[in-house]
Formats: structure tokens, sequence, C-alpha cells
């Protein structure tokens, strides 16, 4: 009892091969659409990867890349399948090859499944890989002379200028760090040694923030010095005061921008696993019908095209069976062998 | 006197034909590029229209527009006419029209030649309009209380980020102008006092730029304020500090920024000319050697193209003179006169 069977004349079998060689070039397009999504996921990763400690994970875009690639590869030679498809010499040549072909994309799409789970669950990972770069980076914004670190200080302003932000959890995070090189203090000033003594590390710390942080929509020039500090600017209060610099923290800015970027893509990769499923069966219909043909020699022939030969219950149970042959076919081999080796 | 007469046989004919079509074809596509290139142009314009005092530059993106939508036309009659060019019986149908066709497709190829020459040539307009435009966003910044001016402080703010760039010069334009507003100044301080009345038209001066000129490639936190002061900052001497601030003004910054876009726009568009021309050059020489087949009984005989069957001047005249004595009447005239007399 063929699952899901349907009758086929002529006709229908064209209109199923055409049909189904558009989709093909279609999900080819698709599986380019990956790849490019794989590489710009890649260059926004290595762009942040100073934010992120330099250690942060790049499974995700790498396995983009090689499932576009293998999408389009699997996709073209199905395409070109069904262009050959309506010509019985031309199809004589691929047949042996559709049982194979039609377990590999099986094997595809648990492949995309897994890509399109790991697109999800890795937010958490790039989370804490962020919240740990972000601490290092503020801490090492003032080394602008240690190499390796040169650029941290650029880095993390045009970062807070880009994202509109400000620290790690919030503005806050600045005032707990040194973020003014030694180089540029004064020690022989009363207070700057004031400061730097007023501490049980002996760091130079204010209640300021940099000028990345400052908000250009804010209606007064930025607030950047004394932040904590009403009394030193005109008309300020540092409770009821929103615009003056971001707000927001980086890691949070960070994490929506990626998080956002990534569950998008596995959106779309948990989209073409439905696209490459309609692909299969569509083939499997077409290769099924063209086989069913009582009359090869009569095109004009009807046929019936069918999922698979028997129900889904029984076609379970024939591949337990077949793994169960093989298992046992090995054992009777070793009895075999060990009776040989023992006479 | 014929301007440059070529021989035609059948199968040239046949091959000019040909050719035309694909050409017109790219043609067409080269015209909706300069389309696109006009919006992009113009897009790029109007996203810094508050710091543009006039917009006479906008009349390069809007000629380009005007330019690609006409190329779509003028190759989709061309296309057209190559194809019934093959076939004699149907190409007589197209004489009325391709006088006319000539003269407005030779006026639109002029005119993208024309808005090239007018990218190069208004630099210096551009350039007095952003002066302009960037002294009253200076003048104005501390206005965020003035309708019609809220976004001013907002608008410079990222044009100094996102150009890189300090001022109109240069970032000493900010000494001359009071940039920060009078609700955030405490009149009762005596520094405050001091500083008004120290220059005529009271008005609250400061050695400082606002945070939007800060260098984020400098070393050290950025210093705004008491730029020319050496001795409040310490380890600073202003004169050789080159990373602290942007030192380049932001008019120089957009002038360099819109004459790279309109080179890059102005060399495609050239290229979309000469192609263009190309089209209309073919096109004539098709029409011409056409012509002469018409009313033979064996349309496969050579025949003579040519592009103007008179010389240049007389065909001008050709075409200037009816519009002349339409615009003048001076020949009516002067026949009344004569009668009267």
């Amino acid at each position: 009892m063929p699952f899901m069977p349907v009758k086929f004349n002529s006709q229908k079998r064209v209109k199923l091969a055409q049909g189904l060689w558009l989709i093909y070039w279609l999900s080819v397009i698709v599986g380019i659409f990956i790849f490019s999504l794989g590489i710009f996921f890649k260059i926004e990763l290595r762009k942040r990867s100073e934010m992120m400690d330099n250690n942060e994970s790049h499974l995700v875009p790498n396995l983009l890349i090689l499932v576009g690639l293998l999408a389009c590869g699997i996709n073209a030679f199905g395409g070109k399948v069904c262009h050959d498809s309506l010509d019985p010499v031309k199809f004589a040549k691929w047949k042996p090859m559709l049982k194979p072909y039609l377990m590999m994309c099986c094997g595809f799409n648990g492949l995309l499944l897994l890509t399109g789970l790991l697109c999800f669950l890795m937010q958490f990972a790039v989370y804490l890989t962020l919240a740990e770069g972000l601490k290092n980076s503020i801490k090492f914004y003032k080394d602008t002379d240690t190499p390796g670190r040169c650029f941290m200080k650029r880095t993390l302003d045009m970062t807070q200028i880009e994202f509109r932000c400000c620290g790690n959890n919030n503005f806050r995070d600045w005032f707990e760090v040194q973020w003014i090189s030694n180089r540029y203090l004064d020690m022989s000033n009363d207070l700057v040694k004031d400061r730097v003594l007023s501490n049980v590390e002996q760091k130079y710390l204010m209640d300021s923030v940099p000028f990345s942080c400052c908000n250009p929509g804010s209606p007064r020039p930025c607030i950047q010095h004394h932040l904590t500090n009403n009394s030193a600017h005109y008309d300020y209060d540092h409770r009821i005061e929103e615009l003056n610099i971001w707000t927001r923290g980086c890691r949070e800015a960070l994490f929506s921008y990626f998080s956002s970027m990534m569950s998008s893509i596995g959106i779309l990769v948990l989209g073409t696993i439905i696209l490459e499923s309609a692909d299969m069966a569509g083939l499997k219909y077409l290769t099924t019908a063209l086989e069913t043909m009582e009359d090869p020699e009569n095109p004009e022939c009807e046929s019936e095209g069918w999922l698979l030969e028997k129900g889904v219950k029984e076609t379970f149970g024939d591949l337990l069976t077949k793994m169960k042959t093989l298992g046992k076919g090995n054992q009777v081999d070793e009895g075999g062998d060990a009776q040989e080796a023992a006479t | 006197m014929v301007v440059m007469k070529m021989k035609f046989p059948f199968q040239k004919r046949v091959q000019l034909a040909k050719g035309l079509w694909l050409l017109s074809l790219s043609a067409t596509v080269a015209g909706a590029l300069t389309f696109s290139l006009g919006c992009i142009l113009k897009t790029e314009l109007l996203r810094r229209a508050e710091v543009m005092d006039n917009s006479n530059i906008h009349v390069v993106p809007n000629t380009l527009m005007i330019v690609g939508l006409a190329s779509l036309g003028i190759n989709y009659f061309a296309s057209k006419i190559c194809q019934d060019a093959l076939d004699a019986g149907q190409f007589p149908r197209w004489k009325n029209f391709l006088k006319p066709y000539f003269a407005i497709s030779s006026f639109f190829t002029v005119l993208m030649l024309l808005a090239v020459i007018m990218s190069f040539a208004m630099t210096g307009s551009l350039e007095f309009s952003l002066k302009v435009g960037l002294r009253n966003g200076i003048r104005f910044y501390k206005d965020t209380d003035t309708p019609g001016r809220c976004f001013q402080k907002q608008n410079i703010d990222y044009l100094q980020m996102a150009f890189e760039c300090c001022g109109n010069n240069d970032f000493r334009d900010w000494f001359e102008v009071q940039w920060i507003s009078n609700r955030y100044l405490d009149f009762n301080s005596k520094e405050v006092k001091d500083r008004i009345k120290s220059n005529v038209d009271g008005r609250y001066l400061v050695d400082g730029v606002p945070f939007s000129c800060c260098n984020p490639t400098s070393p050290r936190p950025c210093i705004q304020y008491q730029l020319t002061n050496n001795t409040a900052h310490y380890n600073y001497d202003y004169q050789t500090e080159e990373l602290n601030i942007y030192l380049r003004g932001c008019r120089e910054a957009l002038v360099n920024y819109y004459m790279g876009l309109m080179n890059t726009i102005g060399t495609a568009v050239l290229s979309v000319f000469l192609l263009q021309g190309s089209v209309l050059v073919s096109l004539r020489f098709l029409q011409t050697s056409m012509e002469a087949v018409a009313g033979q009984e064996n349309t496969e005989i050579e025949t003579e193209g040519y592009l103007l069957e008179k010389g240049v001047k007389e065909t001008v005249m050709e075409f200037v003179d009816p519009l002349m004595k339409f615009l003048l009447f001076t020949n009516k005239v002067e026949e009344a006169g004569a009668i009267l007399v």
C-alpha cells in the first residue's frame, strides 16, 4: 500500500518536472543567500571581536557557510536531474544515484535543523562573551601605549557612539575603573594625589565618563565630569537628567543587535528546511512516476507516483530489520572466523 | 555635401540592425542605471540638506533622473525601429516619426553631457551653499528651544562625528559663537559675568568645542575646554597636539565627499553618453540606408547611408529657421510695411 499515491499522466509529469526545476533553482538562490549571510555574520563577529575578548565562537557562521555551499551543490544536482528526467536516455544514467541522493538530502535536512537550533542557542554564549569582553575593554581603555591594546580606546569609543550606549551594564561602570592613563595625570598635584590615595588599589577614580557616552540629542552641551555632583553644574539634577548621556549599557545594546541577527538567520534556516522537504517530496514523486510507467516506449502512458512504497510503519520496520541484519551479518562472520581459527 | 557616407550591402544592413538591437538593450539598462544614480545623488544631498543654504546643486541629480527616464523611451523606440528595419514593408511607417525622434534624442543625449559638465562646474556653488549653511548651523547650535531650530544641535553633532570634522573652516569657528545656551549659564557666577562683559555683543564665548569634535583615536581622554591654555591640562601643548580633536573643517569634508560621489557618477554617465550616442548614430545610418531601399522591387540591393544629408551648418539652419520665423514674424512685418508704402 504506497504512502500518498498520486496518478500522473504525461501532462502532469511534464508540469511536475518543470515546476520542480524552478523550485530547485530557487533553492540554489536561497543557498547562496545563506552563504552570504554566514559571511556577513562572520565579518560582524570579527569587527566586534575586541569587545568579546577575542575568544568568540565562530561555530555558527562557519556552519552557515558550509550549509550554504552544500545547499547550492545539492539543489543544482537536483535541478539537473529534473531537467534530464523527461528524456529517458539521460534519466537512465541518473537512476542509480537517486536513492543515495535522497538519503543525503535527509541528512542535509538534519544538518539544517541543527544549524537553525544553534542559531538560537548560541545567543547565550554570545551574551556571556560580551559581558566578559566589555568588562575587560573598559579596564584596558586607558592602555593606549600597551602593544595589543593600543586600539581598545578607539574601538570602545566608536562602539559607544555607534550603538548609543555607555559602559557595560550602564554608565556607572566607568566610575569603578581608572580610564585616564597615568601619563596624563599630574602626580605632583594635590588633588590627584588625594584621589589616588582615597582607594585601596591606588586608582584615579572619578565620577566621569568618556566623551563617547554623550548623547547628541541632549539640549545642553554634554556634561561628562562630576556627573553625580549637582552643584558642579547650573540647573542640573543627575537623578532626573535622562538625555545627557546614553543610559543603556553596551552589553544590552550589542546583544540585542546580535540576537536579532541570529534569530532572523535561524528563522530563514528553518524555512529552508521546509523548502528542501518540498524539493525531496517532488523529486520522489517524479522519479516514482517515471519508474512505474507500464510501457516505457510510450511516453503518453499513465503512471503512479508515491512518497513511500509501503506505509510509514512498514518502511520504518524494514529499515530497522535491515540495520539488524547488518549487525547480525557481522556476528555470523565473526563466529565463522572464530571457528576457522579454532580448527 | 553629405556627412560620413558609407556603403551598406544587404548583409551589412542586417548585421547593423541586429547589432543595434543589442546595443539599444544595453543602452536601456544604462538609462535605468543613470536614473538610479540620479536618485542616489539626490538622496545623499537631501540627507545633509540642513547644512546647505540653497538647493542649486539639485539641478544635477534632477537632470540625471530626467535623462535616465528619457533614455528608456529613446531606446525602446530604437529597438522597435531596428526590429522593423529588416522587413522592408514595415519600415516606411516610421518615416514621419524619425525626424522629431532624432531631434528629441539628440537633445536628451546632449543634456546628459551637460549634466556631467555641470557636476564639475557647480563645485563653487556647492561650497558657497555649505559655507553659509554650516555658519548658520554653528550659530543656531544653542537654540534647542527655538521652534524650527531644535534639531540643529543634533544634526551638527552627528555631522561632525560622521565626517570626522569640526566647525566650518576649522575648530576655531566654535570660539567665535556662543554655543552654550543661556538657560545653562549661571548669571550669578562671577566667571560668567566677566566673560559676557568681555565682548561687545554680550556673548558667552569660550575657547572650547562641543564633544562631537573629539577624535576617538586620540591616546588621551578628550580635551574639549580651554583648548588654547596649555597650563590648564597636564602635558598638553595645543600647537603640537594633532589627535585630540578633528582638525579638518566640515565644509572641506563635505565638499570632498560630494565631489568624490559626483566624480564617480560623472564617469559612469559619460560612458552611458557614449553608448547612447553610438545607438543614435547607428540608427541614423540604418534609417538612411533603408530609405534608399523603399519603393525598390529588390530589397537586397546595396544602398548608401549617411549621417547628415547636407553639411552640419545647413542642417542646423534647417531646424532653427522655422523656429526663428515663428518667433520673430520679421518677414510678415516687412511685407506689410512694403505694401503700405
